[in-house]
């Protein structure tokens, strides 16, 4: 399958954005600390999201996970009030309640975002399961790390998917990393993807730092489960640049590790090949990141300026 | 006129289930045999439905309780009714992290922007010989969690209509039937009709002493009212029938005619839901009381599978009686 250029133009502006975003966040809660909780960034990642989120329609659903910002943005989400509410402010758009974790934005169909890890393949089973019984043409995808892979719920999630032919499509994003244990210290199994095998599910692993191979493996599930022909896994293999959250030293990450995938970082990797083959000028590429950083400089701002939520809301929206 | 009929829970439950089932098509149930059982027993909640409504909306799942309660959250979210089960409620430790940290929070953590409207329906009880990993009474770790409701009708006329409602409220429900309840028919109106969540219900008015009960132990409250009765102690039942969210109101009112408070329950003791009726009562009702409360509790042990290990676990009769005894 070729994919489109439009596609690749638009997955390079959102790894750019998320980009933007992931390096301003990581400056201001290390440097100046304006932000509560703990901070994970996706840097490094953003083909994974990107390029899933490109082979979507804005009707398919995404359940995510801690490690949210890069698939949130790609899926359409406003930047300010992603900013706002990782600032933890009052126009956030869960009113403060969620902070940087837990981000949910039904407004783009990414209704829920988990932080328990393994949390999001279940739920996912459950909104497909809600598109089958409705007879919607449209799909979910929920996103998580080779660390949750471990979790029985991924077990439970991915049998009753198959079983059921529901139109899910299970995005794992190995990053090499579950917590500070490195792959080969908590997976006997090379691929991730091999064990959609057990589950009688297409497994296909591809290079997670180059989005138009993402987007590939994503569309072509994406049509499978429109299909009626179920869910398939998809193993995104890339690299956690930075520790599991911002606090943490990365002391067991070797530099030189860090270094070489530095070396295959997603955005110019896709930037300088859609030069190079002349579908976009350089200079396009120095509009995009100026206009991110337009975006993000914005976003923080309105999120600088805006309110605390008053106290007493803490007491709303436990119940309809 | 009100029609009755003679129903035992299970049946009344599935009374629920259909009524809601035809009304309303987002209605689907899940669970372990909900459809083929290794039971084929018509007292049972789910007996009949796959006929009625076929494998689409009764659906027969793999042993996976995290699936069925994950199932039950995004499907809730999508804009269905599901109502899954839990076959017994110690298996809820299974479901437990899609409940507790999902069903429940979700909705908070959207700040109000995404709903879960489920119904988690759980058999308990002891007095099976099953053992304490089949009998296991746990309503009060889900009633420690803001974000579920907790229901757990005494009657199958209750069980009917909390059940209708449970389905149609917006917010994840752990609705919990006592098994003992399913094989003692007791009349239900054949009309439709919704019994609210959070209202408490009196079964037996009296002067003397308010006993606050729910689910499996109703039974032991009333004949233990009619023993206290021919000793002249008036006893006031006050049927819980939801946990979370808790009519306060009614137990206070009750407490402040009679002045003297026995909680009952399966549940063991420390840490059980008793406590909280009782801090409830000393801080907002102690000038009514006039003699020390008293909890009657299942003792703190595994529940036992011998019988007479079994019934010496469950509170009777007797034990409420000498507890009576004791603030009188």
């Amino acid at each position: 399958m070729e994919v489109p250029a439009n596609k690749k133009i638009e997955m390079l502006e959102t790894m750019i954005l998320s980009r933007k975003f992931s390096d301003s966040l990581a400056e201001l809660c290390r440097i100046e600390r304006k932000i509560p909780g703990m901070m994970i960034l996706s840097t490094g990642q953003e083909a994974v999201g990107s390029g899933v989120c490109a082979a979507l329609e804005p009707e398919d659903v995404i359940i995510t996970n801690h490690r949210s910002h890069n698939h949130l943005l790609a899926k359409g989400a406003d930047p300010r009030e992603l900013m706002a509410e990782i600032f933890c402010k009052k126009t956030g758009c869960n009113k403060g309640k969620s902070g940087t974790l837990h981000l949910a934005v039904p407004e783009v169909n990414a209704p829920c975002t988990t932080t328990v890890v393994g949390g999001t393949l279940p739920i996912a089973v459950g909104q497909a399961f809600a598109q089958q019984y409705k007879n919607e043409p449209r799909v979910t995808v929920c996103f998580f790390g080779d660390g949750a892979a471990n979790e029985g719920s991924f077990h439970e999630a991915l049998n009753l998917a198959a079983l059921w032919q529901l139109p899910v499509i299970f995005g794992c994003e190995n990053n090499l990393y579950a917590g500070a244990q490195r792959y080969e210290e908590h997976t006997r199994v090379q691929d991730m993807a091999r064990r959609a095998e057990a589950y009688d599910m297409p497994g296909v692993t591809v290079d997670g730092n180059y989005a138009p191979e993402v987007y590939r493996a994503a569309r072509e599930a994406r049509q499978l489960a429109l299909e009626g022909r179920g869910p398939t896994l998809i193993e995104c293999k890339t690299y956690r640049c930075r520790g599991h959250g911002e606090s943490d030293p990365q002391h067991y990450q070797p530099g030189d590790e860090i270094r070489a995938w530095q070396e295959k970082c997603p955005i110019p990797r896709l930037g300088d090949e859609l030069v190079s083959l002349g579908v976009i000028p350089s200079e396009r590429i120095k509009e995009m990141e100026s206009l991110a950083e337009k975006i993000v400089e914005n976003a923080v701002r309105f999120a600088e300026e805006s309110p605390y939520p008053e106290p007493h809301e803490a007491l709303e929206d436990v119940y309809v | 006129m009100q029609v009755m009929q003679k129903l035992g829970m299970g049946q009344a439950v599935n009374q629920a289930l259909r009524e809601e089932m035809r009304r309303d098509p987002r209605v689907f149930i899940a669970g372990e045999g909900v459809g083929v059982s290794i039971h084929v027993n018509p007292m049972f909640p789910t007996h009949g439905l796959l006929e009625e409504f076929g494998p689409g909306r009764v659906k027969d799942t793999p042993v996976s309780e995290a699936a069925i309660a994950g199932l039950a959250v995004g499907a809730a979210e999508a804009g269905l009714r599901p109502v899954v089960e839990i076959m017994f409620n110690p298996f809820f430790t299974l479901a437990s992290d899609m409940i507790v940290n999902h069903a429940a929070k979700l909705r908070y953590l959207s700040g109000g922007k995404s709903t879960f409207p489920l119904v988690v329906r759980i058999k308990s009880g002891a007095g099976f010989g099953a053992g304490c990993q089949h009998s296991h009474n746990l309503e009060a770790w889900a009633a420690h969690c803001p974000g579920l409701k907790v229901v757990m009708p005494s009657t199958p006329a209750d069980a009917k209509g909390l059940l209708k409602s449970s389905i149609r409220d917006g917010n994840p429900v752990i609705f919990i039937e006592h098994m003992g309840l399913y094989f003692a028919p007791m009349p239900v109106p054949e009309e439709e009709y919704l019994t609210p969540l959070g209202k408490a219900d009196i079964k037996r008015e009296g002067r003397n002493l308010t006993v606050v009960t729910w689910s499996g132990m109703l039974g032991v409250a009333m004949g233990a009212a009619e023993m206290l009765s021919r000793e002249g102690i008036e006893t006031e039942i006050v049927d819980l029938r939801t946990l979370a969210p808790l009519d306060k109101e009614t137990i206070l009112n009750s407490v402040a005619k009679t002045g003297r408070l026995i909680v009952l329950h399966e549940a063991t003791r420390t840490g059980g839901f008793a406590g909280e009726i009782a801090a409830v009562v000393m801080e907002e009702g102690f000038k009514h009381l006039k003699a020390p409360l008293r909890r009657v509790t299942g003792p703190d042990i595994p529940v036992p599978a011998s019988p007479p290990l079994e019934q010496f676990y469950i509170p009777d009769e007797n034990d409420l009686v000498r507890a009576a005894k004791e603030i009188f």
